[in-house]
């Protein structure tokens, strides 16, 4: 693997590695499976492309990340508020979102950014050994940001209410919080961050395309599987690198797949078994070791 | 102070297995009693726990805490006077979570939940004073996961949870049931000494006709959704454990079906 094609697989694992952190925070914490992570992702992206054609595109992170609230919002509503099982409501907002996301980018099915004002151009020319580090380094620096905040943030009050309603709701009921609104908080927060993500991908390509977010759930849960199979779970901030560590490690692994010479289209198959593996590691481990 | 006025429920309303759990159950406490309930099989002490705290949404009746009618309150908001500790250890804690974190979230009860410190250097005293009340040593395990702690432990923890803000009720839904006789007898004294120390207004569903009346002021029998006896005063303190099954096998027509019911 070229030095290049190193730097691009980390490059794309951080900026993904947002993403697995919005998907940490449905599955881990909340202990819900939410797949409106795919049409969250595009509306970020769709969101930040609308906004870097207007030419704001750090405001657009802003609104993408609020946009990525807003569905998440809705998922929650549709699980506490009309009893819809939380993984078809996930996938009620997905399909909603997939109309809503053509409606964002004025019904076209892709929006080019090229030449357009990105949040990686003021940046440009960190060159090192032919490789534009800005992007990296402009990712890396709202990574760590998220990081920080996510990990403050659950260690307040309501970030303590929000792991205990995923360990146990029932008890968090019985001391009188109301966990529908906690779901609602946690869905919210954990789509932001996948609009987020989405919205820097978009920049990164300079590119659109309403079809970007299929699979991205799975890709987000097998950043989250891998890093906790490889790097721990002992606290809660080793498991938050974890999930890092493992998005980035994921992308290595699609890199190293192309580079033995596996058609792009393979893409999918390759994330699906990745993550079916992962997933049943305990038992793989259990019979065979 | 908390009244329960013809309260029924019935599960499964129009479908073939229909079962009237509650039947227009009547029940008045006073400040400070401790009220233990007895009952075979599916008497109906649960549901009567499960009405009270809003798990359940009750079909006629109502429910009236402190002069206030709570029937119509979620269960969330009613948990704000009310503390509870259920029959499994796995229910009253979040054991991916340590310790401290479980009693910051039972103390923050009644308060705002928003970006405050989740746990402050106060608070950790005041739970390392409460938590050398269990004697189980658990003042120095306050940063481990409550996962590691056995159903015992956390059955301790729960209720020192479950009063750590005083509550207007406590309600134990057989909290000793799961445990061995040496713990569970532990857990019990434990139970007595909170409740007379803070004055707490209890409901205690237990198995053992002994303990039934050894602890509390007060016992109930309950029967095919009714409360068939009402013990308390006098009556109670010559009671005997022969003479109230006696008394229930009389009074209910049925023999005594719960074996487990005579241990202890
Ligand atoms: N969620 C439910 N759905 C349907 N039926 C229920 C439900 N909960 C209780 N019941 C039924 O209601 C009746 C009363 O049950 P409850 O759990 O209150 O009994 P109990 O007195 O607590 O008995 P036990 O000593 O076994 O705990 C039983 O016939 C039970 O099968
Ligand atoms: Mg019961």
């Amino acid at each position: 693997m070229s030095v290049m094609v190193l730097l691009g697989s980390i490059e794309l694992g951080i900026i993904y590695a947002i993403m697995a952190l919005g998907v940490f925070v449905s599955f881990r914490t909340l202990n819900m499976p939410d797949l409106s992570v795919d049409g969250s992702f595009v509306l970020g992206a769709a969101v930040s492309a609308v906004m870097s054609l207007n030419g704001h595109p750090f405001l657009g992170l802003g609104i993408a990340f609020i946009a990525g609230c807003g569905a998440g919002s809705i998922t929650a509503l549709l699980h506490t508020k009309l009893k819809i099982q939380p993984l078809l409501a996930g996938i009620l907002t997905m399909l909603a979102l997939y109309s809503l996301n053509l409606k964002v980018m004025s019904g076209r099915a892709n929006i080019p950014l090229i030449n357009k004002a990105t949040v990686f151009k003021p940046f440009e020319g960190i060159i090192l050994g032919g490789y534009d580090y800005s992007k990296l380094l402009f990712s890396l620096a709202v990574l760590t940001l998220l990081l920080l905040l996510l990990f403050l943030f659950l260690k307040t009050r309501l970030g303590f209410v929000l792991r205990a309603t995923g360990d146990n709701d029932q008890m968090v009921r019985a001391l009188g919080v109301n966990t529908d609104l906690v779901i609602l908080v946690g869905l919210a927060l954990s789509n932001g961050l996948v609009a987020v993500a989405g919205a820097l991908i978009a920049q990164s390509q300079s590119f659109v395309d309403v079809g970007m977010g299929i699979g991205m759930v799975v890709i987000g849960l097998a950043s989250v599987i891998i890093g906790e199979v490889v790097f721990g779970v002992s606290s809660l901030l080793r498991r938050l690198i974890a999930v890092i560590l493992g998005s980035i490690l994921y992308r290595l692994i699609i890199a190293f797949a192309l580079e033995i010479g596996m058609p792009p289209t393979d893409l999918k198959l390759v994330s699906a078994v990745i993550v079916a593996l992962a997933m049943s590691m305990p038992i793989l481990k259990k019979r065979f070791l | 102070m908390l009244r329960v006025e013809s309260l029924s429920k019935t599960f499964g309303k129009g479908s073939t297995n229909e079962k009237l759990a509650l039947n227009e159950v009547n029940l008045s406490l006073q400040e400070g009693e401790f009220v233990t309930i007895i009952g075979g099989n599916g008497a109906g002490k649960s549901t009567l726990l499960n009405c009270i705290s809003g798990v359940y949404e009750i079909d006629e009746g109502r429910i009236i805490l402190d002069s206030k009618d709570v029937t119509s309150d979620p269960e969330y908001k009613r948990s704000r006077n009310i503390g509870r500790v259920f029959q499994d250890p796995l229910k009253g804690t979040a054991h991916d979570m340590t310790i401290e974190e479980n009693l910051a979230i039972a103390f923050a009860k009644g308060k705002s939940v928003g970006l405050q410190s989740g746990v402050t250097k106060k608070d950790t005293t005041l739970f390392k004073e409460r938590l050398e009340l269990l004697d189980l040593g658990l003042e120095n395990r306050i940063k481990q996961k409550v996962g590691l702690l056995s159903g015992g432990q956390r059955q301790a923890l729960t209720l020192l949870m479950a009063t750590i803000i005083k509550p207007r009720l406590l309600l134990l839904d057989e909290h000793t049931a799961a445990l061995d006789p040496t713990i569970a007898r532990k857990v019990l004294s434990l139970t007595r000494k909170l409740v007379s120390e803070e004055k707490l207004c209890t409901l205690m569903i237990t198995h053992n006709m002994k303990a039934s009346l050894e602890y509390g002021t007060r016992t109930i029998m309950m029967h095919g959704g009714k409360i068939m006896m009402d013990l308390q005063g006098e009556e109670r303190k010559d009671m005997t454990v022969d003479r109230l099954i006696e008394q229930f096998e009389k009074r209910s027509g049925a023999e005594l079906d719960n074996d487990r019911m005579l241990l202890g």
